[in-house]
């Protein structure tokens, strides 16, 4: 039996919303008098998200994948457009605005054990979200919740009292996930969650979190590098450059038959425990190194890399176009590579 | 990865195992703090010191503004009672000694823990919310700074009289400035952290954050400043005590016997020996005990 | 007695004193190393994967120590004097590392640093050395070099230091090059021209080379034989068709299995081995995979199994290879 929920939500309403999504830093400049440099993280994201999927958002350094996972969270403002959360716009609400939403928007991080207050206990890091969001329970049923809540997420309950520092990387990361789910919220946020685990204990972790997903119902945005990982758990996956959208498509199309050229690159380029096949494939090799975000080139900011630019690409920055019910391409010559 | 059978079997013994105890940061830094033997030392002695000022009273038959009109300004003397012997007034200076501790040290304490309270806070406030809030209270700070302390003291006493408490306010005045500065350094590096991060997602308060997430992980470097705080404010209050700015008589403190023993220290040595061992032993204590502190709370050694 | 091997390690041991106890990070690890190879190293944290490199090239922290014998073609190497081993170090054998930033000093320009390991170890003159450092970052890809070797490693991105940590590496045509995780910290398409420049290398200059890494794809591609360690011990060595499909080890065999794959569309969940790494200070008696392994029986719980070759260079350190 799948364990993916079929991503044919298609006919609900998305509960999140992006459109035309920037988080610009501005950079102090070196001299007195010249102007403050901007620093384009994300510069211009859009995508729907529906009940029950998960989105993977890939790309390298500098992409501005973790920047946007924390702009849709308002962790970070974002400097223009639109974050619609069930309908309703949530950038620049106000705090207070913003506080009841918390419950139903979490977050994981990639780094286990600094998500976690060293001189708290792993009870009362888990406990805090009830304890902020409904301050009516009684303590009895705080532990009751946060014990079912670590057994659910594989770790003993009677750990309850133990610090961050007595647990391994995986703990810790479940952990979080444990914090991340006690309020059972609709979306969360999983910032690069398995990339600083050892291999074994990656695949436990992408695991649990499908197992979570389908319990309980929830939209996962999945920021990682790791293509392969992406590929096992994700329904849709977006693929940034430089805080741009190369290409949003649904799974298998991506995989089988990406359309923007760094997409290929990005896919060929991830070596397969298979030596057979790895020494036979064929690479698409990048030349060149990734330009400043501080700098990005004119036109399609992929074009001092790309094997095919042409004269426009450095004109005239590419649109996301649908290309298919289930692909979005941000290339002039996508046709016809 | 377990399978079905055995998450059940857990659910059912969430209840019925019992929880285990976890072992703490202070913990693991205790035991350390234990294993420095210069630092246990320095407790004893100085735990004994803080006895021998509590139970002053019992320890002599004398009190301590009492004048023996038969031995005045005579040395050390086991028979009569006078271990110490007595100053220029004819008063023992055992028990003397011992009431200048219980004002050096309360005054150590009770200044440190102000500035305790109020710089922390302050420090943490100004280095959570940063920006403009942080630039206008840390120049606050920088112009309380730059302040003559000494000044500041005298019109306090001018105004006010010589009263204890007041010292106690015009130490702890001016520790918090250091204290509130090492707080916010210590803040603006905390607050990128990613668990800060996770507090802000789930939507806990920022007095919350502020207290229950931000203090707790400064309060290493403020324990170790607070431990050598101490002996700079007995020092300082000496220092005005010796200046003739301090307690009042018939009250005294350790600065006040070596100001008095300092101009007899030719002819009655033992006025200045005592009060001056006692000091310096207690400087020292503290300061030893920092260093303790500061190697068991490193969180290298994690 | 002369051998064709390159490298010879045997019986090698490394502890390092901690205040929690002794910890052994490598036991009792055997294996060689011939000219011209590349050899996999692979395990996560606590395999000692990278501890056996340290000991060999005496890097090890203070607090550690090596026994056991490492031979260099006859010379025997393990806890030589440094003044002896900086003759050997950078010069036949060369270590890069993972991070390019902490390997490099930023305070000398790229010229001095690589200049400086030819004048001392090759007694070049300055300007044949410079002019050798120019063809070596040349020939590893770096754009523009007689401009750039003037310059200093911050002003290179990631991808560039790790090629003149390669570059530096390679200067006095070592016989064996270890390199020490050299692509994790890159992004991937960094990574494949890396491993691009690996393959190239590996065919101009044949020299002998020591992969350490934990990513299974990049040993695929690279390497000639792997060797897996785990909790500080060998655990199956082999060509890399044998380990990849024909893998004897449980641990070899659930690594495999659970590597999620970018050319395969998998509906089943992922195979997960459970429970945790293996905590080096307290490793239970007998296998040190027991408590995570399917196959285990009493006797994995009693006693340790000993690496056993079973023909062709193979070996496995598993009970199960008895009954085979």
């Amino acid at each position: 039996m799948s364990v993916m929920n079929k991503s044919a939500k298609k006919d609900t309403s998305p509960i999140l919303s992006v459109r035309d999504l920037k988080v610009h830093f501005p950079i102090p400049s070196k001299g007195l008098f010249a102007p403050d440099r901007q620093l384009k993280a994300v510069d211009g994201v859009n995508f729907d998200l529906y009940p029950g999927e998960t989105l993977g958002v890939v790309g390298e350094s500098g992409c501005g994948k973790s920047t946007l996972g924390r702009a849709i969270l308002q962790l970070i403002p974002p400097t223009d457009g639109q974050v619609a959360w069930l309908g309703k716009n949530i950038v620049g609400a106000p705090h207070r605005d913003m506080q009841p939403l918390r419950r139903d928007l979490q977050i994981i991080f990639q780094d286990p054990l600094a998500s976690l207050n060293p001189r708290m206990t792993i009870g009362e890091i888990i406990a805090e979200p009830l304890v902020t969001h409904k301050p009516e329970l009684g303590k009895e049923e705080i532990k009751a919740r946060v014990k079912r809540m670590m057994a659910r997420v594989g770790l003993l309950p009677q750990m309850i009292n133990r610090y961050p520092h007595e647990f391994s990387g995986g703990q810790c990361q479940r952990i979080g996930i444990a914090r991340a789910m006690i309020l059972e919220p609709k979306l969360i946020v999983c910032d690069e969650p398995v990339s600083a685990l050892d291999v074994s204990i990656q695949a436990q972790i992408v695991n649990l979190l499908q197992e979570l997903q389908r319990e309980f119902d929830l939209s996962l945005i999945f920021i990682s590098h790791d293509l392969s990982i992406v590929r096992h758990i994700c329904h849709r996956i977006m693929v940034l450059y430089l805080g741009n959208v190369a290409e949003l498509a649904d799974r298998d199309s991506i995989y089988a038959a990406p359309r923007h050229p760094y997409t290929k690159a990005l896919i060929s380029a991830v070596p397969i425990p298979d030596p057979e096949i790895e020494r036979n494939k064929e690479r698409i090799v990048l030349t060149g190194d990734l330009p400043s975000p501080l700098s990005p080139p004119s036109g399609c900011v992929f074009r001092t890399r790309c094997p095919f630019a042409k004269d426009k690409c450095v004109q005239e920055p590419p649109v996301l176009e649908r290309v298919s019910d289930s692909q979005e391409v941000a290339c002039h010559f996508h046709d016809s590579i | 990865m377990m399978n079905k059978s055995e998450k059940t079997a857990l659910l059912q013994s969430a209840g019925a195992a019992e929880e285990i105890e976890g072992r703490s940061l202070w913990r693991d830094a205790r035991i350390r703090l234990f294993r420095n033997k210069a630092a246990v030392g320095s407790m004893i002695i100085l735990g004994i010191i803080t006895l021998l000022a509590i139970f002053a009273p019992l320890l002599s038959p004398y009190a301590y503004d009492q004048i023996d009109w038969s031995y005045i300004q005579e040395g050390p003397n086991w028979e009569n009672g006078h271990i110490f012997g007595t100053d220029g007034n004819g008063r023992d200076l055992f028990i003397r000694v011992l009431y200048g501790a219980r004002v050096s040290l309360a005054v150590g304490l009770l200044a440190t823990t102000v500035s305790l309270i109020i710089g922390v806070t302050y420090g943490a406030v100004a280095g959570y919310f940063g920006g403009k809030i942080d630039s206008i209270m840390m120049r606050f700070v920088d112009v309380l700074y730059s302040l003559p302390f000494m000044f500041f003291v005298i019109m306090l006493m001018v105004v006010f009289g010589r009263n204890i408490f007041l010292i106690f306010v015009a130490l702890g005045a001016v520790e918090w400035l250091t204290m509130a500065r090492i707080v916010r350094g210590q803040t603006l590096s905390l607050r990128r952290r990613e668990f800060i991060e996770a507090a802000h997602a789930t939507g806990v308060s920022n007095f919350k954050i502020i207290f229950r997430h931000i203090i707790p992980n400064v309060l290493g470097p403020v324990i170790v400043y607070m431990t050598l705080t101490i002996p700079q404010v007995i020092l300082t209050e000496s220092f005005l005590s010796f200046l003739g700015l301090g307690v009042q008589e018939p009250l005294t403190s350790w600065g006040v016997l070596i100001s008095e023993g300092a101009k007899v220290i030719e002819a009655s040595t033992w006025m200045l020996i005592y009060p001056a061992v006692f000091l310096a032993l207690t400087l020292f204590c503290f300061n030893f005990i920092g260093d303790g502190l500061r190697d068991a709370l490193d969180p290298k050694d994690r | 007695m002369t051998t064709n091997h390159i490298l010879t390690v045997e019986n090698l041991t490394t502890r390092f004193q901690t205040p929690d106890g002794e910890v052994e990070a490598v036991n009792n690890v055997n294996f060689h190393i011939d000219p011209g190879e590349t050899l996999g190293v692979v395990g996560e944290s606590g395999s000692g994967k990278t501890q056996i490199f340290l000991s060999l090239m005496g890097l090890l922290a203070k607090n550690g120590a090596s026994t056991g014998s490492v031979r260099y073609k006859d010379k025997e190497i393990l806890n030589l004097q440094p003044r002896e081993l900086n003759k050997i170090r950078g010069v036949s054998m060369s270590m890069i590392f993972q991070d390019p930033m902490t390997s490099l000093n930023p305070f000398l320009k790229i010229s001095r640093q690589m200049t400086e390991v030819l004048v001392e170890h090759r007694g070049m003159s300055e300007s044949d050395a410079l002019a050798r450092a120019i063809s070596m970052l040349d020939r590893v890809g770096i754009p523009g070099a007689a401009q750039r070797v003037h310059m200093y490693p911050h002003e290179f991105s990631g991808g560039m230091r790790q090629r003149v940590m390669i570059a530096m590496a390679l200067l006095c045509d070592p016989e064996v090059l270890i390199a020490d995780e050299p692509t994790t910290a890159l992004d991937v398409t960094v990574q494949a021209q890396i491993l691009d420049l690996l393959r190239d290398l590996q065919t101009d200059f044949n020299t002998a080379t020591v992969m350490i890494t934990h990513d299974l794809g990049v040993v695929a591609g690279l390497c000639d034989r792997v060797m897996v360690m785990y909790g500080g011990r060998v655990v199956e060595t082999g060509s890399v068709r044998d380990i990849y499909y024909d893998s004897h080890h449980p641990y070899t065999e659930g690594l495999l299995k659970s590597m999620p794959r970018i050319d395969r569309a998998d509906e089943e969940s992922l195979f997960a081995i459970p429970g945790q790494p293996p905590n080096l200070q307290n490793l239970p008696k007998g296998c040190a995979y027991q408590e995570r392994c399917e196959y285990v029986f009493d006797r994995c719980c009693a006693e340790r199994p000993l690496l056993r070759e079973f023909g062709n260079g193979r070996a496995s350190a598993c009970f199960r290879e008895d009954d085979k």
